[in-house]
């Protein structure tokens, strides 16, 4: 007989997750509601600002949703696959990590396997729908260049929140308290990523671009979308890029993530 | 040729630095030995027993030849690798129980975890299949594999620990404290099922305990460790000839009576004016049983308990006759 592949291995354990979340319709099913109640309180958040001012860093209300919209979509989907790693804390604290540790599967994909949940797609439902409310306002002309930037910004921007989940996750071996960091950099990080990067001022611009690439995963793509320049520091093209600063991200993400476990290999928890 | 041994531990040594605040500022730090030293190796199809007081330094060792910690100095493989660098590789190899450390999913039906481990250990479907069923029924897991882990108790649990670490066959079965916590019923069946399987697959087991019974009936050879430092490796009658693995018969009588004297033991105290007395016997030459018949001859027995030897009786004696 042969081998499990890696594919056929990841079907089996995601499977008994979703099965096992089905079990309990009900409580699904809250869960994924309180999932989309949690996206529309961060679009009326924002909305509460544009409903005040008339443009916002350049951008009106509907473009601004535009930004907010793919945002939210691509931190939606990173957080159905990585949004666990905010646990570590507990795992090295209850000494489960140990127990992870001596099965050959990567850390990583057992963490993002051992608690897969299906009810974080509701915000990825909230994006959705604010996006199909608001590009019909939107004047764009379809070329081929629009649809494949709406098409493959939210996946940039996953890999993109990944990344910052995962270096974030990486850190948390370093911090006694890792919970609250993770939450700061990655909600703060997704916070810069759903607000227009003009308003941010100019070193937090830098800093969540070319460090931590969080205006790449839904500003810069819809300037280029709607055909818009960008601020200073943030020319629109740099829009185009969106994969190579994915990759860059995912290299940070790699280096804090072996830090950690070397860290922790060496200290013993 | 020989065997490579399974677990080959050269000077193997650990040591921890501990800081602590000592003043408003300053910080005093403390270098702690916890693996001091050790040099050992187990052949394939052994079985030993790990014994050692808590912070003796057994579970820095465990955690060192799986994987998860880095030896300080001395080396150290497990099943051919070295363990850290090749820690994936030896997970296929290796069945690690952490006696207080669930491995199962707590939220899923028993069933799902062996299942679970099957694919993690890229088990081919039908093979994964095959083996969980002959653990389930030789582990008496029928019943309950479709009860979520955390309804199930500590013995129910324990043996669906073992059976998972066994689904995908290893060579080396490391048993931390696997019997702790459990009753006289739930022990017995776990290490009935051990000898039948590494009667059958011819398994290496390293095991800690702290209970000698688990050695007694289990393990062909001890290692005793104390802070750190191996201070006996040998079979276990040899352990016996250094120190006495007595167990201790205590029993409540109904009134305050002269110490007894009796054939089968040696009387070793008596408390509350002789209502309670404690009698120590070696199991080798006589059993429990005996030894209580000859007490209820001469009196009436109230209640009684049977004490084990403690692991750090065995390690004090040890310096004792060292």
């Amino acid at each position: 007989m042969v081998e499990l592949s890696s594919a056929e291995a990841y079907c089996i354990l995601i499977g008994s997750r979703i099965r096992s979340q089905l079990a309990y319709r009900v409580s699904f099913w809250l869960n994924v509601a309180t999932s989309v109640a949690v996206g529309l309180v961060e679009f009326i958040e924002i909305y509460a600002i544009f409903a005040n001012v008339p443009v916002f860093g350049g951008l009106d209300l509907r473009q601004s949703a535009l930004v907010f919209a793919l945002a939210n979509m691509g931190f939606a989907l990173a957080d159905v696959i990585f949004g666990q790693l905010d646990t570590i804390p507990t795992y090295l604290r209850l000494g489960r990590l140990e127990v992870l540790l001596v099965r050959p599967m990567p850390l990583l994909l057992q963490l993002i396997t051992a608690d897969f949940q299906l009810r974080r797609l509701g915000r990825l439902a909230v994006g959705v729908l604010i996006i199909l409310a608001v590009l019909p306002g939107i004047d764009l002309s379809y070329t081929t260049a629009t649809i494949y930037l709406l098409v493959v910004t939210p996946f940039v921007g996953a890999a993109i929140y990944g990344a910052f989940f995962v270096t974030a996750g990486g850190l948390q071996f370093f911090l006694i308290e890792g919970a609250e960091f993770t939450s700061a950099f990655v909600y703060g990080g997704s916070y810069a990523g759903q607000l227009p990067g003009s308003v941010l001022i100019t070193p937090i611009r830098i800093l969540f671009t070319f460090v931590f690439p969080a205006t790449v995963t839904a500003y810069l793509p819809s300037l280029l979308i709607m055909g818009l320049p960008g601020p200073e520091f943030l020319p629109a093209w740099l829009g185009w890029f969106a994969p190579m600063f994915a990759a860059w991200a995912w290299l940070l993400a790699w280096l804090a993530w072996h830090a950690g476990i070397r860290k922790f290999t060496g200290a013993g928890g | 040729m020989i065997a490579e041994p399974i677990v080959q531990l050269d000077d193997l040594r650990r040591s921890f630095t501990i800081r602590r605040k000592a003043g408003r500022l300053r910080r005093q730090t403390k270098i702690v030995d916890a693996v001091d030293g050790i040099t050992a190796s187990i052949q394939p199809g052994e079985a030993v027993g790990y014994i050692g007081a808590n912070g003796a330094g057994k579970s820095t060792t465990i955690k060192m030849l799986t994987g998860i910690l880095v030896p300080t100095s001395g080396r150290v493989r497990t099943c051919g690798y070295d363990p850290v660098p090749q820690r994936r590789q030896l997970a296929r190899e290796v069945g690690v129980v952490f006696g207080q450390r669930s491995q199962l999913w707590w939220d899923l039906p028993l069933r799902d975890s062996f299942r679970i481990l099957g694919a993690i250990h890229r088990l081919p479907t039908g093979d994964a299949t095959a083996r969980t069923e002959q653990l389930v029924d030789r582990l008496g897991l029928a019943d309950l594999l479709d009860t979520p882990v955390r309804q199930l108790s500590l013995g129910e649990r324990m043996r669906g620990e073992v059976a998972a670490v066994l689904v995908h066959r290893p060579r080396l079965l490391v048993l931390d404290e696997p019997t702790i916590g459990l009753d006289m019923i739930s022990k017995e069946r776990l290490r009935q099922f051990l000898v039948a399987e590494r009667a059958e697959f011819g398994t290496t087991l390293l095991l800690t305990t702290h209970d000698m019974g688990d050695i007694e009936r289990l393990c062909d050879r001890v290692l005793v460790i104390d802070r750190g430092r191996l201070v006996f490796d040998g079979t276990l009658p040899s352990l016996a000839e250094r120190v006495a693995l007595q167990r201790v018969l205590v029993v409540d009588l109904p009134e305050p009576s002269p110490d007894l004297c009796i054939s089968e033991a040696a009387h070793i105290g008596s408390d509350l004016d002789g209502q309670r007395q404690r009698l120590a016997f070696s199991p080798k030459e006589t059993t429990a049983a005996k030894v209580l018949a000859e007490v209820s001859a001469v009196t009436e027995v109230v209640d009684l308990t049977l004490e084990e030897p403690a692991i750090e009786d065995i390690v004090r004696t040890l310096y004792g006759v060292a």
